[in-house]
């Protein structure tokens, strides 16, 4: 029986080895958002905005333009992209400190505003780059290297749901939260970024895709650990779904 | 070494932690970034564990972390926060605020470059950037003196006289990282030198209420509150010799606004602050050694400037280098420090040949050979009586 080639690396991610420690699943949100790109042609317009964590390589891994942003203010960069540059697809990718702690606020206008960009939300409940510190994402009694003893609600408050805070805003056209843990969830995750895409291209406002992630290295956990605990812990805390899916424009 | 002291052998951010855990403030709130980030982690370890009694704030930006501090502050608090570079850029506006309202915050910075490219290393440009805020700058050479002068700076700041925040800035990773010879002071001599802080306004006090930073109006008192700052910094210059002093006197550990060495006879002289002072200096003692008549000036305190007496200290030099971890990006005019040091020699009447060398940019390593290189080039100048070139770029690829 012949043998036929079912999966390849997008055209969109370059060959290179990720900088990822194992078990990480910021290079599964890479992949899904690079087969996308390739999926809708439109790799010679876009343009990927990273804020600063984990994810502010993507440069070296996206075959695509690039500009980096300060820290949390990737969707105001983005904002000024898309303005002067309408016919671009534009997107973000930031962790939950870059866009749940510094740049809410920039993460909330753009949304309002309803422009005309795709926001891909790395949750992996800490900042993943500079070792583990709480995130506003931290689950309630989750050691972290600034909660040594677990988050406590009364001096940290608790963990901030993006999806469903973002959903209700006008300007929000799209907005899912996926996960990325198992080969079922990466398939519902796949239909997020396809979805998300399609509303930009079809100008149809804000679009949010939240990956809920692990971290083996900050959370301690081997990779296989991390899935049992996104599976048993974040779940609850963050329950996965499509939290708006505007089919007018 | 003073009774109840020991020796351990840290790194610079749990130097720095260490005096934060004996100054225990009320309040701290801080946001991570490397590569201040471990003294986030280490204080908020001591928090959970009981260690100190200051409330940890895990701010969401490093904006809110002033702003939080100057919340606290204003109540009459004793509040500290530390950053770097970009994070230290994003609380511009709170610089300013807090300085405005005489808050005697502290706040060590872990110098490092600012963006863009971004680089994670060292270099002065963050702190430099920030040295019109209003507040007092005391640089440190190593982990010792990031922890001494964080125990400083709470009196400093705190001085009736002053009411200024300071910032204690240490070299990030050369003295953060790296593991250095540190001693630290029993925790209740430093409780004694610092003692109780008792500010003179305080919010919540319901017999005297006052207002904070209040809208000045057109024909209100804004430049007034403005030449008192300045009144407050130039106060400064002796406070942070009498705290120097007295901080001897408990660790044998004495401070100035400045360090001298071999300027007694030297005809050439390099000044220099923060960590590369360690390699200067040892260059600058190996060429002593040979009968090379050059000494060098370790700037600790850049605001207040100590134009006077450092134009005084090198006034009989044939030719001075400044050594400049930054750039003002001004036209060829130099790093801050020469620009500032050449203001400070204009009236005098014999004055030595200036001569710049602007190094270690986002952590660029500053080489032996390259201190060497410049030194040669200075006694060059010492001897012919003219400089080649004010403005260098020492370590560039060019
Ligand atoms: C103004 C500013 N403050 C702090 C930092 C330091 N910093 C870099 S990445 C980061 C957190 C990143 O966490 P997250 O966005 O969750 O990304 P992850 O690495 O977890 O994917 C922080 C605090 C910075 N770069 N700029
Ligand atoms: S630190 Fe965490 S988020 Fe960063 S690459 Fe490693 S596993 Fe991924
Ligand atoms: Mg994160």
């Amino acid at each position: 029986m012949a043998l036929t080639k079912v999966f390849t690396r997008p055209d969109s991610l370059r060959d290179i080895n990720f900088h990822f420690c194992p078990g990480c699943h910021h290079g599964t949100a890479h992949r899904l958002i690079c087969e996308a790109i390739d999926y809708y042609g439109i790799r010679e317009r876009t343009i990927g905005i990273p804020g600063v964590g984990c994810g502010v390589f993507l440069y070296n891994y996206f075959d695509l333009d690039v500009c980096e942003a300060p820290h949390g203010r990737a969707p105001a960069v983005a904002t000024g992209f898309k303005r002067v540059l309408p016919q671009n697809i534009i997107f973000t990718y930031q962790g939950d400190g870059d866009l749940g702690s510094i740049g809410m606020s920039e993460v909330i206008h753009t949304a309002n505003r309803g422009e005309n960009i795709t926001v891909f939300f790395i949750n992996n409940s800490v900042y993943g780059m500079t070792g583990g510190q709480m995130a506003p994402t931290t689950l309630l009694g989750q050691r972290t290297t600034t909660t040594p003893y677990g988050r406590d609600f009364r001096t940290e408050g608790y963990p901030i749901r993006m999806a469903e805070m973002l959903a209700p805003l006008e300007g929000v056209a799209f907005a899912a939260r996926v996960s990325l843990h198992t080969p079922t969830q990466v398939k519902k995750a796949r239909k997020a970024v396809l979805r998300a895409l399609d509303i930009q291209i079809k100008n149809m406002g804000f679009s949010f895709v939240e990956f809920l992630c692990a971290c083996p290295t900050n959370w301690g956990l081997s990779p296989r650990q991390c899935i049992e605990k996104i599976d048993g812990e974040m779940l609850q805390s963050f329950p996965l779904g499509t939290y708006k899916n505007r089919q007018d424009s | 070494m003073a009774a109840g002291s020991k020796i351990v052998a840290i790194v610079g951010t749990d130097a720095v932690s260490e005096a934060m855990r004996q100054i225990n403030p009320d309040l701290v709130a801080a946001y991570p970034i490397t590569p201040q980030t471990a003294i986030v982690e280490t204080y908020s370890q001591m928090v959970a564990d009981g260690l100190v009694k200051s409330h940890m704030v895990a701010v969401e930006s490093e904006h809110s972390a002033m702003s939080a501090a100057i919340g606290a502050a204003a109540t009459g608090a004793r509040v500290m926060t530390c950053t770097s570079s970009q994070g230290l850029a994003l609380m511009w506006e709170l610089l300013y605020i807090a300085s405005g309202l005489r808050l005697p915050i502290v706040m060590p910075n872990v110098n490092r470059a600012l963006s863009a490219p971004i680089n994670i290393h060292c270099d002065h440009g963050d702190s430099m950037g920030a040295r019109d805020a209003g507040w007092i700058q005391l640089f440190s050479e190593n982990a010792q003196e990031a922890y001494d002068n964080t125990i400083q700076a709470v009196r400093i700041a705190e001085d009736p006289g002053i009411l200024l925040p300071v910032m204690v800035l240490l070299d990030g990773f050369i003295i953060s990282h790296s593991i250095d010879r540190v001693e630290l002071l029993d925790d209740e001599v430093v409780a004694n030198f610092v003692g109780e802080f008792k500010p003179a306004y305080s919010l919540l006090d319901v017999n005297n209420p006052v207002s904070v930073g209040n809208f000045d109006g057109l024909y209100g008192y804004y430049f007034e509150f403005k030449r008192q700052q300045e009144e407050a910094m130039l106060n400064s210059f002796g406070v942070i010799k009498e705290v120097g002093a007295e901080f001897g006197k408990i660790s044998g550990r004495s401070y100035s606004l400045f360090e001298t060495i071999g300027m007694e006879d030297a005809e050439f002289a390099i000044v220099v602050l923060g960590s590369a002072a360690g390699t200067v200096r040892h260059e600058v003692e190996t060429m002593r050694a040979k009968g090379i008549p050059i000494g060098m000036i370790k700037l600790r305190a850049f605001r207040p400037f100590p134009a006077r007496e450092l134009a005084e200290a090198i006034s009989r030099m044939k030719a001075v280098a400044v050594f400049d971890r930054s750039n003002t990006f001004a036209g060829n005019m130099g790093g801050p420090v020469f620009i500032e040091l050449r203001s400070s020699l204009y009236d005098l009447e014999k004055k030595p040949l200036l001569v710049n060398y602007v190094y270690g940019l986002g952590g660029r390593d500053l080489s032996i050979e390259l201190i060497n290189k410049a030194a040669a080039e200075l006694a060059e100048a010492a001897r012919s009586g003219q400089v080649k070139q004010s403005i260098n770029y020492l370590g560039l690829r060019e």
